[in-house]
């Protein structure tokens, strides 16, 4: 995290030693300060395997995006015709997310994708309850939500 | 071409937000509302906003744009889940469709406790320190 911060303070040097202020130039910064926290991760230890996260990063984005879309199919073709196909339920899913980070991080994505809401947290942080609005088959369903955790503590692990 | 990508995006994001809107009406009950209000409006919002962004090619739009983006995609989840939250706590009625509720028999109105069922087994590696916590609060 700390990683990315740096990343967008050296492109923001760059900006301003550079002089003009275009988002191409903004994302040339970036991508240079991005090259020069690579070669100096073995060095700093805040900074170990920052190079490896930005890619991972970029391809949970489009992940994301995929089944953002796909969700939104699905919840929108159930809305708009007459018969209700959806089978709601509470389900508890066992976390692997430890720290507030990445539990804000997996609820949040999991609020936004698969017709699933995360409605509440257990007191001993371990269990989070899903809303989902498909469960039809719920051993894929929960296949999918780990799929999306895994992805998600590459990105912040 | 650029006309053609803004006219598809604006109006997708409008459907989109167009079905949220029939979605809070129709749908049975609360938490089925929220999957249409936060899911729907978010990527209606999203497209809608890229419509902007490649209708003006200005760069200070642009970051205007990703900025509104971002803050959407940060709490249009929050929100559905405090809404959803409180209206499960204080008891509003599932759909007599709802065909499985696992949280029901884990939470305890008169205390407010929400266990998880994991506290006896499966131990992990942070159980002592969240076992503490839990004791704590307790």
């Amino acid at each position: 995290m700390i990683g990315l911060f740096w990343n967008l303070l050296l492109a923001l040097a760059w900006v301003g030693l550079t002089g003009s202020i275009t988002a191409m130039n903004l994302l040339a910064g970036f991508i240079f300060g991005y090259i020069a926290l690579m070669v100096l991760q073995k060095q700093v230890p805040v900074l170990k395997g920052y190079s490896r996260r930005i890619p991972r990063l970029a391809a949970f984005l489009m992940y994301f995006l995929k089944e953002l879309v796909k969700s939104n199919l699905r919840v929108a073709y159930d809305i708009a015709t007459p018969v209700w196909h959806m089978k709601p339920g509470v389900i508890a899913f066992p976390l692997r997310a430890e720290t507030d980070m990445e539990i804000l991080f997996v609820s949040s994505v999991i609020s936004l994708t698969p017709g699933t809401l995360s409605l509440d947290l257990s007191d001993d942080r371990k269990v989070l309850f899903i809303h989902a609005m498909f469960l039809h088959d719920e051993e894929q369903l929960r296949n999918d939500l780990r799929e999306l955790e895994h992805r998600i503590l590459k990105v912040t692990r | 071409m650029s006309e053609l990508l803004v006219s598809v995006l604006l109006l997708a994001g409008a459907a989109f937000m167009v079905v949220a809107a029939i979605g809070v009406l129709r749908l049975p009950d609360l938490p089925t509302r929220m999957h249409a209000t936060t899911k729907a409006s978010a990527l209606g919002t999203m497209m809608t906003m890229a419509g902007v962004a490649f209708h003006f090619e200005d760069s200070t739009v642009t970051a205007r744009v990703v900025a509104i983006v971002i803050f959407i995609f940060l709490t249009a989840p929050i929100a559905a889940h405090v809404i959803g939250r409180a209206g499960y706590l204080t008891g509003t009625k599932l759909w007599a469709g709802t065909i499985k509720d696992e949280l029901q028999e884990r939470y305890d109105p008169k205390t407010h406790r929400l266990s998880s069922g994991l506290e006896k087994n499966e131990p992990r590696t942070s159980s002592a320190r969240s076992k503490d916590l839990s004791k704590g609060q307790k």
